[in-house]
Protein backbone atom coordinates (compact mmCIF):
# COMPACT_ATOMS: atom_id res chain seq x y z
CA UNK A 1 0.00 0.00 0.00
CA UNK A 2 1.10 3.37 -0.44
CA UNK A 3 2.38 5.07 2.31
CA UNK A 4 1.10 8.63 2.07
CA UNK A 5 2.70 10.93 4.64
CA UNK A 6 -0.18 12.96 5.74
CA UNK A 7 -2.10 9.53 6.44
CA UNK A 8 1.42 8.37 9.17
CA UNK A 9 1.80 11.77 10.12
CA UNK A 10 -2.21 11.63 10.85
CA UNK A 11 -2.34 8.05 12.77
CA UNK A 12 0.65 8.72 14.62
CA UNK A 13 0.21 11.75 15.85
CA UNK A 14 -3.88 11.15 16.61
CA UNK A 15 -2.99 8.00 18.01
CA UNK A 16 0.17 9.58 20.69
CA UNK A 17 -2.43 12.66 21.43
CA UNK A 18 -5.59 10.06 21.94
CA UNK A 19 -3.02 7.91 24.20
CA UNK A 20 -1.72 10.81 26.18
CA UNK A 21 -5.52 12.33 26.86
CA UNK A 22 -6.32 8.43 27.96
CA UNK A 23 -4.02 8.88 30.21
CA UNK A 24 -4.93 12.16 31.77
CA UNK A 25 -8.33 11.52 31.92
CA UNK A 26 -7.43 8.68 33.90
CA UNK A 27 -5.59 10.73 36.55
CA UNK A 28 -2.35 8.65 35.75
CA UNK A 29 -1.02 12.17 35.49
CA UNK A 30 -2.51 14.79 37.65
CA UNK A 31 -0.64 18.33 36.39
CA UNK A 32 -2.64 20.80 37.85
CA UNK A 33 -3.29 24.63 37.10
CA UNK A 34 -1.19 26.06 33.97
CA UNK A 35 1.01 22.73 33.66
CA UNK A 36 -3.29 20.99 33.67
CA UNK A 37 -3.23 23.30 30.66
CA UNK A 38 -0.51 22.71 29.03
CA UNK A 39 -0.99 18.98 29.12
CA UNK A 40 -4.45 19.11 27.66
CA UNK A 41 -3.13 21.51 25.46
CA UNK A 42 -0.72 19.27 24.01
CA UNK A 43 -2.95 16.04 23.79
CA UNK A 44 -5.52 18.39 22.40
CA UNK A 45 -3.15 19.72 19.65
CA UNK A 46 -1.62 16.21 18.80
CA UNK A 47 -5.43 14.47 18.36
CA UNK A 48 -6.81 17.62 16.16
CA UNK A 49 -3.82 17.84 14.15
CA UNK A 50 -3.67 14.51 13.18
CA UNK A 51 -6.99 14.50 12.13
CA UNK A 52 -6.42 17.66 10.27
CA UNK A 53 -3.52 15.83 8.48
CA UNK A 54 -5.94 12.87 7.44
CA UNK A 55 -8.23 15.49 5.40
CA UNK A 56 -5.40 16.06 3.21
CA UNK A 57 -5.02 12.81 1.20
CA UNK A 58 -9.30 12.91 0.35
CA UNK A 59 -10.53 14.14 -2.85
CA UNK A 60 -12.94 16.01 -1.58
CA UNK A 61 -12.11 17.97 1.91
CA UNK A 62 -14.82 20.50 2.02
CA UNK A 63 -17.57 17.42 1.91
CA UNK A 64 -15.68 15.53 5.04
CA UNK A 65 -18.77 16.27 7.61
CA UNK A 66 -20.55 13.84 5.32
CA UNK A 67 -18.63 10.96 6.72
CA UNK A 68 -20.64 11.31 10.32
CA UNK A 69 -23.48 9.32 8.15
CA UNK A 70 -22.72 5.72 7.86
CA UNK A 71 -21.73 4.87 11.37
CA UNK A 72 -23.66 1.81 11.22
CA UNK A 73 -21.07 -0.17 9.20
CA UNK A 74 -17.84 2.07 8.31
CA UNK A 75 -15.17 2.17 10.61
CA UNK A 76 -14.03 5.03 9.06
CA UNK A 77 -17.30 6.88 10.33
CA UNK A 78 -17.36 5.24 13.62
CA UNK A 79 -13.74 7.01 13.84
CA UNK A 80 -15.12 10.30 13.24
CA UNK A 81 -18.25 10.53 15.65
CA UNK A 82 -16.00 8.46 18.22
CA UNK A 83 -12.78 11.28 18.14
CA UNK A 84 -15.71 14.03 18.41
CA UNK A 85 -17.33 12.62 21.28
CA UNK A 86 -13.89 11.97 22.49
CA UNK A 87 -12.37 15.20 22.45
CA UNK A 88 -16.12 16.70 23.08
CA UNK A 89 -15.91 14.43 26.43
CA UNK A 90 -12.30 15.54 27.70
CA UNK A 91 -13.13 19.09 28.02
CA UNK A 92 -14.77 19.01 31.44
CA UNK A 93 -12.06 16.90 32.91
CA UNK A 94 -9.65 19.33 31.44
CA UNK A 95 -11.32 22.54 33.12
CA UNK A 96 -11.51 20.73 35.61
CA UNK A 97 -7.92 19.59 36.37
CA UNK A 98 -6.81 22.86 35.82
CA UNK A 99 -8.97 23.88 38.91
CA UNK A 100 -7.39 20.92 40.67
CA UNK A 101 -9.98 18.12 40.28
CA UNK A 102 -9.31 14.90 40.22
CA UNK A 103 -11.26 13.24 36.70
CA UNK A 104 -13.17 11.00 38.79
CA UNK A 105 -16.18 9.01 36.80
CA UNK A 106 -16.41 11.87 33.90
CA UNK A 107 -12.22 11.20 33.44
CA UNK A 108 -13.19 7.62 32.84
CA UNK A 109 -15.87 7.97 30.64
CA UNK A 110 -13.40 10.49 28.79
CA UNK A 111 -11.11 7.89 28.75
CA UNK A 112 -13.14 5.35 27.23
CA UNK A 113 -14.01 7.28 24.33
CA UNK A 114 -10.76 8.40 23.59
CA UNK A 115 -9.95 4.64 23.52
CA UNK A 116 -12.59 4.23 21.39
CA UNK A 117 -11.23 6.51 19.00
CA UNK A 118 -7.60 4.57 18.84
CA UNK A 119 -9.53 1.22 18.21
CA UNK A 120 -11.84 2.44 15.47
CA UNK A 121 -8.91 3.74 13.59
CA UNK A 122 -6.87 0.50 14.19
CA UNK A 123 -10.06 -1.45 12.37
CA UNK A 124 -10.22 0.77 9.52
CA UNK A 125 -7.02 -1.54 8.69
CA UNK A 126 -7.48 -4.11 10.25
CA UNK A 127 -11.32 -5.12 8.74
CA UNK A 128 -9.69 -5.10 5.10
CA UNK A 129 -9.43 -8.63 3.76
CA UNK A 130 -8.10 -8.03 0.88
CA UNK A 131 -4.65 -6.64 2.57
CA UNK A 132 -4.05 -9.73 4.96
CA UNK A 133 -1.30 -8.46 6.78
CA UNK A 134 -3.66 -6.05 8.34
CA UNK A 135 -6.08 -8.35 8.57
CA UNK A 136 -4.78 -9.35 11.99
CA UNK A 137 -5.48 -8.88 15.56
CA UNK A 138 -1.71 -7.15 15.71
CA UNK A 139 -3.00 -4.53 13.76
CA UNK A 140 -5.32 -3.00 16.70
CA UNK A 141 -2.79 -4.82 19.28
CA UNK A 142 -0.36 -2.28 17.69
CA UNK A 143 -2.33 1.00 17.45
CA UNK A 144 -3.45 0.82 21.03
CA UNK A 145 0.36 -0.25 22.05
CA UNK A 146 2.14 2.92 20.57
CA UNK A 147 -1.10 5.46 21.45
CA UNK A 148 -0.90 4.03 25.04
CA UNK A 149 2.56 3.53 25.52
CA UNK A 150 3.82 7.09 23.81
CA UNK A 151 0.96 8.44 26.28
CA UNK A 152 2.78 6.79 29.33
CA UNK A 153 5.88 8.58 28.21
CA UNK A 154 4.09 11.90 27.73
CA UNK A 155 2.97 11.65 31.47
CA UNK A 156 6.04 10.87 32.87
CA UNK A 157 5.92 7.42 34.26
CA UNK A 158 9.26 6.50 34.23
CA UNK A 159 7.92 2.14 35.47
CA UNK A 160 5.28 2.21 33.58
CA UNK A 161 6.87 3.83 30.18
CA UNK A 162 9.70 1.10 30.77
CA UNK A 163 7.69 -2.20 30.85
CA UNK A 164 5.28 -1.02 27.88
CA UNK A 165 8.17 0.16 25.38
CA UNK A 166 9.64 -3.50 25.70
CA UNK A 167 6.10 -5.03 25.93
CA UNK A 168 5.44 -2.90 22.50
CA UNK A 169 8.91 -3.61 21.40
CA UNK A 170 8.19 -7.32 21.32
CA UNK A 171 4.80 -6.92 19.86
CA UNK A 172 6.35 -4.90 16.86
CA UNK A 173 9.06 -7.34 16.60
CA UNK A 174 6.22 -10.48 16.17
CA UNK A 175 4.25 -8.57 13.87
CA UNK A 176 6.52 -8.00 11.45
CA UNK A 177 7.86 -11.78 11.19
CA UNK A 178 4.43 -13.38 11.97
CA UNK A 179 3.19 -10.51 8.85
CA UNK A 180 5.36 -12.46 6.55
CA UNK A 181 2.96 -15.46 6.74
CA UNK A 182 -0.46 -13.40 6.34
CA UNK A 183 -0.50 -13.13 2.29
CA UNK A 184 0.01 -16.93 1.92
CA UNK A 185 -2.63 -17.51 5.10
CA UNK A 186 -5.03 -15.25 2.91
CA UNK A 187 -4.84 -17.62 -0.07
CA UNK A 188 -5.27 -15.61 -2.85
CA UNK A 189 -3.30 -16.49 -6.02
CA UNK A 190 -3.34 -15.41 -9.53
CA UNK A 191 -4.78 -18.87 -9.49
CA UNK A 192 -7.92 -18.27 -7.58
CA UNK A 193 -7.73 -14.84 -8.79
CA UNK A 194 -8.28 -15.62 -12.44
CA UNK A 195 -9.67 -19.07 -11.65
CA UNK A 196 -7.47 -20.39 -14.28
CA UNK A 197 -5.38 -22.06 -11.44
CA UNK A 198 -8.16 -25.03 -11.96
CA UNK A 199 -6.12 -25.78 -15.01
CA UNK A 200 -2.62 -25.35 -14.39
CA UNK A 201 -0.12 -22.57 -13.25
CA UNK A 202 -0.54 -19.46 -14.55
CA UNK A 203 1.51 -16.42 -14.93
CA UNK A 204 1.50 -12.76 -16.38
CA UNK A 205 1.71 -12.89 -20.11
CA UNK A 206 1.15 -9.32 -20.96
CA UNK A 207 0.05 -6.53 -18.88
CA UNK A 208 -3.31 -5.06 -18.93
CA UNK A 209 -2.05 -1.51 -19.85
CA UNK A 210 1.55 -0.20 -20.28
CA UNK A 211 1.69 2.70 -17.85
CA UNK A 212 0.79 3.28 -14.70
CA UNK A 213 -2.70 3.65 -13.20
CA UNK A 214 -4.37 4.14 -9.85
CA UNK A 215 -4.17 0.55 -8.78
CA UNK A 216 -0.25 0.41 -9.18
CA UNK A 217 0.19 3.73 -7.81
CA UNK A 218 -2.04 3.33 -4.49
CA UNK A 219 -2.28 -0.51 -3.63
CA UNK A 220 0.46 -1.92 -5.66
CA UNK A 221 3.24 0.01 -4.27
CA UNK A 222 6.16 -1.80 -4.27
CA UNK A 223 8.78 1.12 -4.07
CA UNK A 224 8.45 1.75 0.02
CA UNK A 225 9.77 -1.54 1.15
CA UNK A 226 13.05 -1.55 -0.24
CA UNK A 227 14.71 -0.43 2.75
CA UNK A 228 12.38 -2.74 5.00
CA UNK A 229 14.86 -4.55 6.89
CA UNK A 230 16.58 -1.79 8.07
CA UNK A 231 13.77 0.33 8.90
CA UNK A 232 12.40 -2.93 10.99
CA UNK A 233 15.65 -3.05 12.98
CA UNK A 234 15.37 0.67 13.45
CA UNK A 235 11.74 0.61 14.35
CA UNK A 236 11.96 -2.32 17.10
CA UNK A 237 15.38 -0.44 18.60
CA UNK A 238 14.00 3.07 18.69
CA UNK A 239 11.04 1.55 19.96
CA UNK A 240 12.93 -0.05 22.81
CA UNK A 241 15.04 3.02 23.65
CA UNK A 242 12.70 4.45 25.68
CA UNK A 243 13.12 1.80 28.13
CA UNK A 244 16.83 1.86 28.92
CA UNK A 245 16.94 5.87 28.86
CA UNK A 246 14.16 6.02 31.77
CA UNK A 247 16.17 3.83 33.62
CA UNK A 248 19.17 5.34 33.86
CA UNK A 249 18.80 9.22 32.91
CA UNK A 250 17.11 10.85 36.70
CA UNK A 251 13.57 11.27 36.54
CA UNK A 252 12.17 14.30 34.70
CA UNK A 253 12.53 15.94 31.69
CA UNK A 254 15.75 14.78 31.22
CA UNK A 255 14.58 11.38 30.73
CA UNK A 256 11.38 12.33 29.03
CA UNK A 257 12.34 14.37 26.27
CA UNK A 258 14.53 11.50 24.97
CA UNK A 259 12.58 8.83 25.56
CA UNK A 260 9.39 10.31 23.57
CA UNK A 261 11.60 11.67 20.66
CA UNK A 262 13.01 7.73 20.14
CA UNK A 263 9.35 6.48 20.71
CA UNK A 264 8.06 8.71 17.58
CA UNK A 265 11.36 8.16 15.73
CA UNK A 266 10.01 4.18 15.89
CA UNK A 267 6.37 5.00 16.24
CA UNK A 268 7.31 6.97 12.10
CA UNK A 269 9.51 4.04 11.09
CA UNK A 270 6.92 1.51 12.22
CA UNK A 271 4.23 3.35 10.36
CA UNK A 272 6.08 3.64 7.14
CA UNK A 273 6.30 -0.18 7.02
CA UNK A 274 2.50 -0.42 8.06
CA UNK A 275 1.93 0.94 4.87
CA UNK A 276 4.72 -0.15 2.60
CA UNK A 277 4.84 -3.19 3.60
CA UNK A 278 1.29 -4.47 3.49
CA UNK A 279 0.44 -6.14 0.42
CA UNK A 280 -3.05 -5.77 -1.30
CA UNK A 281 -4.29 -9.39 -3.32
CA UNK A 282 -4.99 -6.94 -6.37
CA UNK A 283 -1.39 -7.11 -7.01
CA UNK A 284 -1.95 -11.08 -8.13
CA UNK A 285 -3.66 -9.49 -11.00
CA UNK A 286 -0.43 -7.91 -12.15
CA UNK A 287 1.66 -10.85 -11.20
CA UNK A 288 3.10 -8.58 -8.38
CA UNK A 289 2.79 -8.56 -4.47
CA UNK B 1 -26.72 4.15 2.44
CA UNK B 2 -24.07 1.69 2.81
CA UNK B 3 -25.72 -1.44 4.91
CA UNK B 4 -26.67 -4.31 2.16
CA UNK B 5 -29.70 -5.11 1.18
CA UNK B 6 -30.38 -8.53 2.29
CA UNK B 7 -31.19 -9.83 -1.31
CA UNK B 8 -31.99 -7.67 -4.35
CA UNK B 9 -35.07 -7.98 -6.39
CA UNK B 10 -32.63 -8.71 -9.62
CA UNK B 11 -29.36 -9.47 -10.00
CA UNK B 12 -27.86 -7.82 -12.90
CA UNK B 13 -24.29 -8.49 -14.09
CA UNK B 14 -21.91 -9.69 -16.45
CA UNK B 15 -20.91 -13.42 -17.30
CA UNK B 16 -17.16 -13.24 -19.60
CA UNK B 17 -16.47 -15.75 -21.49
CA UNK B 18 -12.64 -16.62 -21.35
CA UNK B 19 -12.50 -18.93 -23.92
CA UNK B 20 -14.13 -16.97 -26.55
CA UNK B 21 -12.11 -13.30 -25.90
CA UNK B 22 -9.58 -12.36 -28.21
CA UNK B 23 -7.95 -9.87 -26.36
CA UNK B 24 -8.87 -6.70 -28.68
CA UNK B 25 -9.33 -4.36 -26.29
CA UNK B 26 -12.61 -2.99 -27.53
CA UNK B 27 -14.43 -3.52 -24.65
CA UNK B 28 -12.10 -1.21 -22.58
CA UNK B 29 -12.34 1.58 -25.04
CA UNK B 30 -16.12 1.00 -25.76
CA UNK B 31 -16.54 1.69 -21.86
CA UNK B 32 -14.46 4.44 -21.66
CA UNK B 33 -15.79 5.94 -24.50
CA UNK B 34 -19.54 5.52 -23.01
CA UNK B 35 -18.72 6.12 -19.73
CA UNK B 36 -16.33 9.43 -20.59
CA UNK B 37 -19.96 11.45 -21.08
CA UNK B 38 -22.18 9.49 -19.38
CA UNK B 39 -22.75 8.44 -15.71
CA UNK B 40 -21.29 11.02 -13.63
CA UNK B 41 -17.68 13.22 -14.08
CA UNK B 42 -15.67 12.09 -17.03
CA UNK B 43 -12.93 9.11 -16.91
CA UNK B 44 -9.93 11.47 -17.22
CA UNK B 45 -6.61 10.66 -18.32
CA UNK B 46 -3.55 12.29 -17.02
CA UNK B 47 -0.43 13.32 -19.60
CA UNK B 48 -2.04 11.11 -21.83
CA UNK B 49 0.26 12.18 -25.13
CA UNK B 50 3.54 12.64 -22.97
CA UNK B 51 5.79 10.00 -21.42
CA UNK B 52 4.20 8.73 -18.17
CA UNK B 53 0.85 8.55 -19.25
CA UNK B 54 -2.13 6.79 -17.21
CA UNK B 55 -5.68 7.59 -16.84
CA UNK B 56 -9.00 5.95 -15.01
CA UNK B 57 -10.57 2.94 -16.79
CA UNK B 58 -13.53 1.00 -15.34
CA UNK B 59 -12.33 -2.24 -17.65
CA UNK B 60 -9.15 -3.27 -17.85
CA UNK B 61 -7.74 -6.70 -20.47
CA UNK B 62 -5.25 -8.35 -18.94
CA UNK B 63 -3.85 -11.58 -20.90
CA UNK B 64 -2.44 -14.70 -19.03
CA UNK B 65 -0.44 -18.31 -19.50
CA UNK B 66 -1.46 -21.45 -17.74
CA UNK B 67 0.59 -23.93 -18.26
CA UNK B 68 -1.95 -27.62 -17.51
CA UNK B 69 0.63 -30.26 -16.02
CA UNK B 70 0.58 -32.29 -19.97
CA UNK B 71 0.31 -30.29 -23.18
CA UNK B 72 1.22 -27.01 -24.64
CA UNK B 73 0.41 -23.42 -22.61
CA UNK B 74 -2.64 -21.16 -23.01
CA UNK B 75 -2.77 -17.93 -23.62
CA UNK B 76 -5.96 -17.06 -21.53
CA UNK B 77 -7.05 -13.09 -22.20
CA UNK B 78 -8.92 -12.27 -19.30
CA UNK B 79 -11.16 -8.81 -18.89
CA UNK B 80 -11.42 -7.54 -15.47
CA UNK B 81 -14.54 -4.89 -14.10
CA UNK B 82 -16.64 -4.94 -10.91
CA UNK B 83 -18.21 -8.14 -10.42
CA UNK B 84 -21.63 -6.18 -8.48
CA UNK B 85 -20.93 -8.68 -5.32
CA UNK B 86 -23.72 -9.67 -3.33
CA UNK B 87 -21.79 -8.73 0.02
CA UNK B 88 -19.60 -5.75 -1.42
CA UNK B 89 -16.79 -4.50 0.89
CA UNK B 90 -16.51 -1.60 -0.91
CA UNK B 91 -20.31 -0.44 0.25
CA UNK B 92 -19.96 -1.03 3.66
CA UNK B 93 -16.70 0.32 4.28
CA UNK B 94 -17.93 3.71 2.71
CA UNK B 95 -18.23 6.57 5.64
CA UNK B 96 -20.35 9.09 3.41
CA UNK B 97 -22.92 6.40 2.22
CA UNK B 98 -21.43 7.37 -1.45
CA UNK B 99 -21.09 3.60 -2.29
CA UNK B 100 -24.37 1.78 -2.32
CA UNK B 101 -25.56 -1.07 -3.67
CA UNK B 102 -29.31 -1.08 -5.15
CA UNK B 103 -32.24 -2.83 -4.08
CA UNK B 104 -34.08 -3.36 -7.28
CA UNK B 105 -30.97 -4.86 -8.95
CA UNK B 106 -28.38 -5.17 -7.48
CA UNK B 107 -25.70 -2.74 -8.97
CA UNK B 108 -23.17 -1.03 -7.03
CA UNK B 109 -22.93 2.68 -7.85
CA UNK B 110 -21.19 5.63 -6.29
CA UNK B 111 -23.36 8.71 -5.81
CA UNK B 112 -20.06 10.84 -6.58
CA UNK B 113 -21.71 14.11 -5.24
CA UNK B 114 -21.60 12.69 -1.80
CA UNK B 115 -17.93 10.96 -2.19
CA UNK B 116 -15.54 12.35 -0.15
CA UNK B 117 -12.43 10.94 -2.24
CA UNK B 118 -10.97 8.70 0.45
CA UNK B 119 -9.92 5.86 -1.10
CA UNK B 120 -11.33 3.54 1.22
CA UNK B 121 -13.67 1.24 -1.11
CA UNK B 122 -10.97 0.72 -3.73
CA UNK B 123 -8.65 -0.86 -0.47
CA UNK B 124 -11.83 -2.99 0.15
CA UNK B 125 -12.21 -4.15 -2.96
CA UNK B 126 -10.19 -7.68 -4.16
CA UNK B 127 -10.49 -7.05 -7.72
CA UNK B 128 -9.05 -3.65 -8.22
CA UNK B 129 -12.77 -2.35 -10.08
CA UNK B 130 -12.48 0.87 -8.22
CA UNK B 131 -10.29 3.73 -9.50
CA UNK B 132 -10.10 7.21 -7.68
CA UNK B 133 -10.19 10.30 -10.87
CA UNK B 134 -7.22 12.00 -10.21
CA UNK B 135 -8.87 15.29 -11.81
CA UNK B 136 -12.29 14.59 -10.16
CA UNK B 137 -11.10 13.57 -6.59
CA UNK B 138 -14.37 11.21 -6.95
CA UNK B 139 -14.20 6.76 -6.86
CA UNK B 140 -15.00 6.04 -10.32
CA UNK B 141 -16.28 1.94 -11.14
CA UNK B 142 -18.16 0.10 -13.36
CA UNK B 143 -21.94 1.46 -13.60
CA UNK B 144 -23.36 -1.48 -15.45
CA UNK B 145 -23.63 0.82 -17.94
CA UNK B 146 -27.14 1.70 -15.85
CA UNK B 147 -27.61 4.84 -18.22
CA UNK B 148 -28.18 2.21 -21.19
CA UNK B 149 -29.83 -0.73 -20.18
CA UNK B 150 -32.87 1.13 -19.33
CA UNK B 151 -32.69 3.74 -21.65
CA UNK B 152 -35.56 4.35 -23.06
CA UNK B 153 -34.20 6.61 -26.17
CA UNK B 154 -31.98 3.92 -27.14
CA UNK B 155 -33.41 1.41 -29.65
CA UNK B 156 -34.04 -1.99 -27.58
CA UNK B 157 -30.51 -3.72 -29.15
CA UNK B 158 -28.82 -0.72 -27.36
CA UNK B 159 -30.02 -1.42 -24.49
CA UNK B 160 -27.04 -3.38 -22.44
CA UNK B 161 -23.64 -2.54 -21.60
CA UNK B 162 -21.13 -0.91 -23.96
CA UNK B 163 -18.97 -3.85 -23.70
CA UNK B 164 -20.95 -6.37 -24.06
CA UNK B 165 -22.63 -4.60 -26.96
CA UNK B 166 -19.10 -3.89 -28.76
CA UNK B 167 -17.63 -7.64 -27.93
CA UNK B 168 -16.69 -8.52 -31.55
CA UNK B 169 -16.76 -12.46 -30.60
CA UNK B 170 -19.52 -12.27 -27.88
CA UNK B 171 -17.36 -13.35 -25.15
CA UNK B 172 -19.16 -10.64 -22.61
CA UNK B 173 -23.09 -11.26 -21.65
CA UNK B 174 -25.18 -9.40 -19.56
CA UNK B 175 -28.38 -10.54 -17.50
CA UNK B 176 -30.46 -11.32 -14.07
CA UNK B 177 -28.83 -13.86 -11.95
CA UNK B 178 -31.62 -13.90 -9.98
CA UNK B 179 -33.67 -15.84 -13.30
CA UNK B 180 -32.82 -19.38 -13.60
CA UNK B 181 -33.90 -19.14 -17.18
CA UNK B 182 -31.84 -15.79 -18.08
CA UNK B 183 -28.77 -16.85 -21.00
CA UNK B 184 -26.62 -15.34 -17.78
CA UNK B 185 -27.72 -18.41 -15.46
CA UNK B 186 -28.15 -20.64 -18.24
CA UNK B 187 -24.25 -20.06 -19.81
CA UNK B 188 -23.35 -20.12 -16.17
CA UNK B 189 -24.85 -23.70 -15.26
CA UNK B 190 -23.78 -25.42 -18.61
CA UNK B 191 -20.26 -24.01 -18.78
CA UNK B 192 -19.43 -24.43 -14.96
CA UNK B 193 -18.98 -20.43 -14.73
CA UNK B 194 -16.95 -19.65 -11.46
CA UNK B 195 -16.50 -16.93 -9.45
CA UNK B 196 -13.35 -15.05 -8.92
CA UNK B 197 -11.04 -14.61 -5.76
CA UNK B 198 -14.13 -16.59 -3.54
CA UNK B 199 -11.86 -17.04 -0.31
CA UNK B 200 -12.52 -13.05 -0.12
CA UNK B 201 -16.20 -13.76 0.91
CA UNK B 202 -17.36 -11.05 -1.71
CA UNK B 203 -19.97 -12.81 -3.30
CA UNK B 204 -19.86 -11.54 -6.76
CA UNK B 205 -22.46 -11.72 -9.28
CA UNK B 206 -20.37 -11.82 -12.39
CA UNK B 207 -18.99 -15.49 -13.51
CA UNK B 208 -15.88 -15.92 -15.48
CA UNK B 209 -16.81 -19.11 -18.30
CA UNK B 210 -13.73 -21.33 -18.27
CA UNK B 211 -11.77 -21.98 -21.13
CA UNK B 212 -12.95 -25.23 -23.31
CA UNK B 213 -10.64 -28.06 -23.39
CA UNK B 214 -8.81 -28.69 -26.23
CA UNK B 215 -8.39 -32.09 -27.79
CA UNK B 216 -5.15 -33.83 -28.00
CA UNK B 217 -2.54 -31.97 -30.78
CA UNK B 218 -3.01 -34.05 -33.68
CA UNK B 219 0.33 -36.11 -34.66
CA UNK B 220 0.29 -34.95 -38.08
CA UNK B 221 -0.88 -32.04 -39.32
CA UNK B 222 -4.43 -31.35 -40.91
CA UNK B 223 -3.11 -29.12 -43.65
CA UNK B 224 -0.20 -32.56 -44.59
CA UNK B 225 -2.10 -32.87 -48.34
CA UNK B 226 -2.01 -29.40 -49.24
CA UNK B 227 1.77 -28.98 -48.06
CA UNK B 228 2.02 -31.85 -50.32
CA UNK B 229 2.20 -30.47 -53.78
CA UNK B 230 3.29 -32.39 -56.70
CA UNK B 231 5.22 -30.18 -59.48
CA UNK B 232 3.55 -31.08 -62.88
CA UNK B 233 4.66 -29.35 -66.70
CA UNK B 234 7.74 -27.62 -67.39
CA UNK B 235 7.90 -27.77 -63.43
CA UNK B 236 7.88 -30.87 -63.37
CA UNK B 237 10.07 -31.53 -66.06
CA UNK B 238 12.87 -29.71 -64.23
CA UNK B 239 11.83 -31.02 -60.55
CA UNK B 240 12.77 -34.49 -62.32
CA UNK B 241 16.13 -33.32 -64.29
CA UNK B 242 17.46 -31.77 -61.10
CA UNK B 243 16.74 -34.65 -58.97
CA UNK B 244 18.75 -36.81 -61.38
CA UNK B 245 22.19 -34.72 -61.62
S1 LIG C 1 -16.02 -6.00 -7.61
FE1 LIG C 1 -15.12 -4.61 -6.12
S2 LIG C 1 -16.12 -2.65 -6.53
FE2 LIG C 1 -17.36 -4.21 -7.52
S3 LIG C 1 -18.93 -4.74 -5.97
FE3 LIG C 1 -17.25 -6.22 -5.75
S4 LIG C 1 -15.96 -5.33 -4.15
FE4 LIG C 1 -17.28 -3.68 -4.89
S1 LIG D 1 -13.92 7.16 -1.91
FE1 LIG D 1 -16.04 7.91 -1.93
S2 LIG D 1 -17.29 6.11 -2.37
FE2 LIG D 1 -15.26 5.37 -1.74
S3 LIG D 1 -15.42 5.02 0.49
FE3 LIG D 1 -14.64 7.11 0.25
S4 LIG D 1 -16.49 8.40 0.23
FE4 LIG D 1 -17.19 6.30 -0.13
S1 LIG E 1 -20.93 -2.57 -17.94
FE1 LIG E 1 -20.53 -0.51 -18.76
S2 LIG E 1 -19.34 0.48 -17.14
FE2 LIG E 1 -19.25 -1.72 -16.72
S3 LIG E 1 -17.40 -2.46 -17.74
FE3 LIG E 1 -19.08 -2.71 -19.22
S4 LIG E 1 -19.07 -0.81 -20.42
FE4 LIG E 1 -17.85 -0.43 -18.57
Amino acid sequence: MHPAPSVILFTVLSGLGFGFLTCLNLGLALPQGIGGFLAFAVGYGLAVGGLIASTFHLGHPERAIRAFTQWRTSWLSREGWAAVLALLGTAPVALGAMGGARPGLLGLVAALLCLATIGCTSMIYAQLKTVPRWNFWTTPALFFGFALTGGVLLSDLPLAGEVLSLALAFLLAFSFVRGDRRFAEAGATLGSATGLGAIGSVRVFEQAHTAGNYLLREMIHVVGRKHSRKLRMIAVVAVALPAPILALLPDGLVAMIPAVLFHLIGAFAARWLFFAEAEHVVGTYYGKR
Amino acid sequence: MTQLPATTGKKLGLVVDLDTCVGCQACVTACKGWNDQGYGVPLSDQDPYGSDPSGTFLNRVHAYEVQPEAGPAQIVNFPRSCLHCEAAPCVTVCPTGASYKRVEDGIVLVNEDACIGCGLCAWACPYGARELDAAAGVMKKCTLCVDRIYNENLPEEDREPACVRTCPTGARHFGDFADPDSKVSRLTAERGGFELMPEMGTKPTNRYLPPRRKGPPEAASPLAPLLDIQATGFAGWLDRMLGKI
